[in-house]
């Protein structure tokens, strides 16, 4: 009798010793899922802290408004900031457009059929294409086939167009398809046409999602690098470039370019200089997208 | 009706309809682009070099004489990269979705999912930069045998880099399984633990792939990181030699086209049009991965909706 009643003890007790092992794996799981959760975050802040403090003295209106030198003090980095700029402003301009009338064909006109599915499973892989392959389409089709000069902001503004279409149309397809259908039946109740209903209530409705959705792309080809090289962009140039004809060099090129400069004054200051510059544009148009979105989201 | 007061109405509906359906065809045109230039390319490259060299050789120096076309070493080194980079983000997202989705609160994640969507934000040129200057120096002090150009610092920036992608896919996945499944494990009385390793992940597995191979096409897409941290060494990466392989530099597929582009090479050498060659294995590799991970993404869509 007694025996039973022992060996049911030690059942019990090896039972607990289970749920508490378990419980203590349960634990370590959760540590090491915290661990992973933050490992990435914690480590670009660090990676972040120290780029700033390297930066900190070299970001000034001297390294902003001159051209790359290989003396660290006089080097600066404005040719590649008006590069950027003119390049990414034609992106805009091209991807807008593009990317939204695509959207608008995808939801408003398209039957829900085979060409549609098509199309959208087309872009899903378009957008998944490595960056570097879109600048071998640059350098095939617009400077060897087409014959445009290579390096030059017109090129480069294709190639980043089409890099970025996808992600445009996508998002741009999202915010058409946010519109209420109540809406679009207000509008034909009134007795509009397909396009005024398009033009004056779901393009009006779906504009600060198309907007904000534009602005992550554009801030994404600002960083790009490789399709620009492809195409034979310079990555380092002294002179700011005049027109869309002109050759120019774009911030992520100089920065690869300086990145392994030798000579501490480049590799702890200008280089960190000009990563801060480009980090600052991309906090200012994220910021611009994330207020787009609040300022405007629908409740 | 408005449109018989306007006769050219109709004429201007079916105009706009054109000009978005030509702006949607914009995406076929590119795909049929991409592999128009990359396949015309790569065959009058292989009327020069023949097939046998480049898919058997074991040497690539494209540009320096006599030229090589071997491109085992570059995918040996995309290989070798992709896979230690795999090895740190595909561990570190998946945990980082199961915290999301089954521990924190709801306060927590929407704090801490858009800091992930910032680490895959950054340009990778950065993130280059940051292997190469911060973090090989730092590696250096715990292995004093590191290159300055090796593969571990590589794979560190670009895993970070890759993290969010992998952890947001999986955690729609682990999300998708029904609360009920959950409900049930935790009546039958086993820990949160148990219930998560043995009914949520197996149930999300598909999703959990999906997320994987996504990730690992984009490690293997990588330029500027692999370029500036990795260096550009094409050598056949003995992989069963860890300690050579990791910390020394490599060449990646990517990192040899971005070389050959740096190169005065014309567009008429062999060196230009090998450019092509390798870029249309990468889309190969990159695409056949993206339509695997597609596929059995909606696969397990079907299965809970």
């Amino acid at each position: 009798m007694s025996r039973k009643i022992m060996e049911k003890q030690s059942q019990l007790i090896s039972e607990k010793d289970n749920i508490r092992t378990e419980q203590i794996k349960g634990h370590f799981f959760l540590g090491f899922s915290i661990a992973a959760t933050f490992f990435g975050i914690l480590s670009l802040a660090a990676l972040l802290v120290y780029v700033f403090w390297d930066a900190a003295g070299w970001v000034n209106w001297h390294f902003l408004t001159s051209s790359p030198s290989r003396f660290a003090s006089k080097a600066g980095i404005y040719p590649m900031l008006i590069g950027s700029s003119f390049v990414i402003m034609l992106v805009a301009v091209f991807s807008l457009p593009l990317g939204v009338s695509a959207a608008v064909y995808l939801e408003e006109y398209s039957p829900n059929n085979f060409f549609k599915k098509f199309i959208e499973t087309n872009i899903a892989n378009l957008a998944g294409v490595p960056s570097i392959v879109y600048g071998l389409l640059g350098l095939g089709f617009f400077v060897s086939f087409l014959d445009m000069s290579h390096g030059t902001i017109l090129v480069g503004a294709f190639t980043l167009t089409l890099r970025i279409l996808p992600v445009v149309i996508v998002s741009s397809q999202e915010a058409i398809r946010s519109v209420p259908d109540s809406q679009r039946r207000a509008s034909f109740g009134l007795g509009t046409t397909k396009w005024q209903m398009i033009r004056s209530v779901v393009l009006p409705e779906a504009m600060p999602g198309i907007m904000t959705g534009t602005i992550l792309s554009l801030a994404s080809a600002m960083g790009e690098t490789a399709p620009l090289i492809m195409i034979g962009a310079a990555t380092s140039i002294f002179t700011a470039p005049k027109g869309i004809l002109s050759s120019f060099s774009a911030l992520p090129l100089q920065i690869f370019a300086w990145s392994d400069f030798p000579g501490e004054d480049f590799q702890h200051g200008v280089t960190p200089a000009a990563i801060v510059v480009l980090l600052l544009i991309l906090i200012i148009m994220n910021s611009g997208a994330i207020f787009i979105r609040h300022r405007f989201s629908r409740k | 009706m408005d449109l018989q007061k306007h006769p050219f109405g109709s004429l201007k509906e079916s105009g706009m309809k054109t000009v978005f359906l030509s702006s949607a065809a914009i995406s076929i045109i590119t795909t049929i682009g991409i592999v128009l230039v990359l396949l015309v390319e790569t065959v009058s490259f292989f009327r020069e070099v023949p097939l046998s060299d480049f898919f058997l050789g074991l040497n690539w120096s494209p540009t320096i004489k006599p030229t090589f076309f071997g491109v085992w070493p570059l995918i040996s080194g995309t290989l070798y990269f992709t896979f230690i980079t795999a090895l740190i983000a595909l561990p570190v997202g998946l945990l980082a979705a199961i915290f999301l989705s089954e521990y924190s609160g709801k306060r927590l994640r929407s704090v801490i999912k858009p800091a992930l969507e910032i680490l895959a934000g950054i340009p990778t040129v950065v993130y280059g930069y940051f292997a190469l200057v911060y973090i090989t120096p730092l590696l250096r002090m715990i292995i004093p045998g590191i290159k300055t150009f090796n593969v571990l610092s590589a794979s560190i920036v670009v895993a970070i880099m890759i993290i969010p992608t992998v952890a947001s896919i999986s955690e729609d996945a682990i999300r998708a399984v029904p609360q009920s499944l959950r409900q049930a494990g935790l009546g039958l009385g086993v820990t949160k633990f148990q219930v998560t390793v043995t009914i949520v992940l197996p149930a999300s597995l598909s999703g959990i792939m999906s997320s994987f191979i996504l990730g690992i096409s984009r490690a293997i897409g990588e330029t500027m990181a692999v370029t500036i941290a990795a260096g550009n060494m094409s050598r056949l990466v003995n992989p069963f030699k860890p300690g050579e392989a990791l910390l020394h530099p490599i060449q990646t597929m990517t990192a040899a086209m971005v070389e050959i582009g740096m190169s005065d090479v014309t567009g008429d050498s062999p060196a230009y049009r090998s450019l092509f060659a390798v870029g249309f294995t990468l889309f190969l590799m990159t695409l056949t991965l993206n339509v695997v991970s597609q596929m059995i993404k909606s696969r397990y869509r079907e299965k809970y909706q």
